[in-house]
C-alpha cells in the first residue's frame, strides 16, 4: 500500500504504539482487498458490547488505555455503539455483576482515549448524521447501510477492532465502499406492492438482502413511489443488512446516488419480481398466532423518539400480560427525551422497561434468556428475529401493534 | 496426492487441520454457542458440529459485525476453527482475523470452495502465499 508520511511514521512508531498497531492492522485488512492506499474519515463509530469483547476485549482495550495520553487519544470524532448492560437496570434482568463490571471496565479504558459514548446504532438519527460523500469508519451493520444509502456516505463494514484503528490513525483503508465502482448496482429488484408499517419494510429488506446474499452484491429497487419515512428506512436496512450482509441499497429516485436507474448502472441489470410469495416464505417460520408469548422486545435498532411515542401511545392506558416480560430499547438520549415527553412513564404504567443504551441481542441475550425462562420472543424487528434463533429463542415476528396486543393477551394474537 | 488450489492472499499464519465443510454462511454471533465450541443455530447445516481447532470451508459471512470482536475473545480462551475459508469474506472477518491472528483465505481460483474440499481432508493454508494444499 502506498503510505503518506504521517502513515509511514506511525508504522514506524513515532506516534505511539496505539497508532502503531492501528496502522498495522489496517495494513493487514487493506492488503486483503487490494486497497492502494489510504482514506481519511470523518468519524469512527465503534460496536463492541461485553458479550462480543469477553475478558480478553475489555482487556485489549485496557492496554491502550494505560498509555501516555498523547499516544491514546483517538484522532476524530469516535462514537459507540448500544452497550451490553444498562448500569441502571441487570441484576432484574438476569445479567450479573460480573457482566456488569466488564461493561464498567470497558467504559472506563473508551473514555480514556476519548471516544464519546453514545451507545446508539442509531447515530444518524440522534448525533451527527454523515453527509453525501463522507467517508466514515462505522460498525454496526445497521448504521453502515444507512449511512451508505440514505445519507451517501462511504463506509465499509468496520467491527470493533478496525473501528478503533480508525479512530486512532483517522484514516481507513480505501478499499470495498470507499471506491465508486462498488457503489454501482449488480442486483435489480422491483416491488409491486409498498410495504405498510414498519415491519413490512424489514420484511422487504429481508427478502432482498437474502436473495442479494453477498458484502459485494449492491441492490437497485425500483417500485417504490412513496418517499419513505427514516424509520421505515432504518428497518428495510438493518434487515437487509442482516439477512445478506449488505452494505448499501439504492431505491430509484429516492436515494441520493440514484435519482435514476442509470445513475448507478441499472438499466443492463435484468429485473428480478419480489413477489408476495416472495415476502410470505420470509415471515413463514416467525409465525407463531396463539402461542404463549414469554417476552416482546422492541429493539435492533434502537427506537427512534418517533416510534417511542407510538409505542406509548399504544400502550397507554392499558396492562400487559403478568407472565409477558416487555422491554424497549433506545439510545441514552432518545431515552432523556421520552422522559421528558411521559413516553417512558406509559411504558412502565403498561409493566414495561424501556432500557437505556443498550440494545437487546448485544446484551447477552442467551444467558438473560435462561435466567428468566425466556424462549418465545416477539418483536417488530425482523433482524433481531433472525439472530435470536442462534441464541435459544423461538422468535416470532408482528407489526407493533400486534406486538403490544399480544403482550396484554400474553399470547400472539 | 496433494493438491494445491490458489486463492487470494489472505491473512494470518500457516496452518494444518481437518477440514469442516458446508455450502452454508458464516457469523460468529448468529451461528455458534462460543462457550462449547459447537455451531448452535438449529437451521445452520453443521448444526451441533464442534469447530474447534476445525479448518472452516464455508460460503461467505453473513449478519453483523460481533464477529470481529469474538474470533479474538474465541481465540484468547483456546476454542476456535484454525483457519476459515470462504468463497468470499466480507470485512468484517477478515479485520477479526487480523485481531485475533487467525488464518483466512477467500477467492479460490477452481471455483467454489466448498466442493473443492471435502469434510475431514487434511489441509494446509498459507495465507500469505495465497494456496490451501490438500494432501
Amino acid at each position: 500500500m502506498q503510505l503518506t508520511s504521517e502513515e509511514q511514521a506511525m508504522l514506524n512508531g513515532e506516534r505511539g504504539p496505539a497508532r502503531k498497531w492501528a496502522i498495522e492492522h489496517q495494513i493487514q485488512v487493506g492488503r486483503m482487498f487490494d486497497a492502494v492506499d489510504m482514506v481519511p474519515v470523518s468519524q469512527s463509530h465503534m460496536m463492541a458490547d461485553p458479550e462480543s469483547l469477553g475478558e480478553a476485549g475489555v482487556a485489549f482495550m485496557e492496554n491502550f488505555a494505560a498509555m501516555d495520553e498523547a499516544d491514546r487519544r483517538v484522532a476524530i470524532p469516535m462514537i459507540t455503539d448500544p452497550r451490553g448492560v444498562d448500569l441502571s437496570y441487570y441484576d432484574p434482568l438476569g445479567q450479573t455483576e460480573e457482566m456488569a463490571n466488564l461493561e464498567r471496565r470497558f467504559i472506563a479504558a473508551c473514555q480514556s482515549l476519548g471516544i464519546i459514548m453514545t451507545d446508539t446504532c442509531i447515530n444518524y438519527q440522534t448525533i451527527m448524521p454523515p453527509v453525501l460523500g463522507d467517508h466514515v469508519a462505522y460498525g454496526d451493520t445497521g448504521v453502515v447501510i444507512y449511512s451508505n444509502s440514505v445519507c451517501g456516505a462511504r463506509s465499509n463494514f468496520e467491527g470493533g477492532p478496525s473501528a478503533l484503528a480508525a479512530g486512532l490513525t483517522g484514516r481507513t483503508p480505501r478499499y470495498g465502499l470507499h471506491l465508486d465502482e462498488h457503489r454501482q448496482a449488480t442486483r435489480r429488484f422491483r416491488v409491486a406492492s409498498e410495504p405498510q408499517g414498519l415491519t413490512d419494510w424489514g420484511v422487504l429488506g429481508a427478502v432482498i438482502g437474502r436473495k442479494a446474499g453477498s458484502y459485494w452484491e449492491v441492490p437497485v429497487i425500483e417500485g417504490i413511489e412513496r418517499i419513505p419515512t427514516s424509520d421505515e428506512m432504518k428497518h428495510m436496512g438493518a434487515a437487509m443488512a442482516s439477512y445478506g450482509s449488505t452494505p448499501l441499497f439504492h431505491i430509484v429516485g429516492v436515494t441520493p446516488e440514484c435519482r435514476t436507474l442509470g445513475d448507478v448502472g441499472g438499466e443492463a441489470l435484468a429485473v428480478e419480481d419480489i413477489t408476495e410469495s416472495d415476502l410470505d416464505v420470509l415471515r413463514e417460520p416467525f409465525g407463531a398466532k396463539g402461542k404463549t408469548v414469554d417476552v416482546v422486545v422492541f429493539a435492533a435498532p434502537q427506537l427512534s423518539l418517533v416510534e417511542m411515542q407510538t409505542v406509548a401511545d399504544l400502550c397507554r392506558g392499558r396492562k400487559k400480560h403478568g407472565d409477558t416480560a416487555f422491554l424497549v430499547c433506545t439510545a441514552a438520549s432518545v431515552y432523556s427525551d421520552a422522559e421528558r415527553m411521559g413516553f417512558n412513564r406509559a411504558i412502565e404504567d403498561f409493566g414495561g422497561k424501556v432500557l437505556q443504551g443498550t440494545c437487546f441481542y448485544q446484551q447477552y441475550a442467551r444467558e438473560i434468556g435462561e435466567a428468566n425462562g425466556w424462549k418465545r420472543l416477539l418483536s417488530n424487528s425482523t433482524k433481531i428475529v433472525n439472530i435470536l434463533g442462534g441464541y435459544g429463542y423461538a422468535p416470532a415476528l408482528a407489526s407493533m401493534e400486534d406486538c403490544i396486543d399480544s403482550a396484554v393477551a400474553g399470547r400472539i394474537v | 496426492m496433494a493438491r494445491t488450489l490458489k486463492c487470494h492472499v489472505g491473512i494470518g499464519p500457516d496452518v494444518t487441520g481437518e477440514a469442516l465443510v458446508a455450502s452454508d454462511n458464516f457469523s460468529a454471533r448468529y451461528d455458534l454457542d462460543r462457550i462449547k465450541g459447537v455451531f448452535s443455530r438449529p437451521q445452520h447445516a453443521l448444526a451441533g458440529q464442534s469447530y474447534h481447532d476445525k479448518i472452516l470451508v464455508l460460503n461467505t459471512a453473513k449478519g453483523g459485525v460481533a464477529t470481529a470482536w469474538m474470533l479474538h475473545e474465541m481465540t484468547a480462551r483456546g476454542i476456535t476453527p484454525k483457519a476459515i475459508l470462504f468463497n468470499q469474506a466480507n470485512t468484517i472477518l477478515a479485520q477479526g482475523a487480523a485481531l485475533a491472528n487467525m488464518a483466512m483465505c477467500d477467492r479460490f481460483e477452481d471455483g467454489d470452495v466448498t466442493t473443492l474440499i471435502n469434510t475431514g481432508d487434511r489441509v494446509t493454508v498459507k495465507p500469505s502465499e495465497g494456496i490451501v494444499v490438500i494432501e
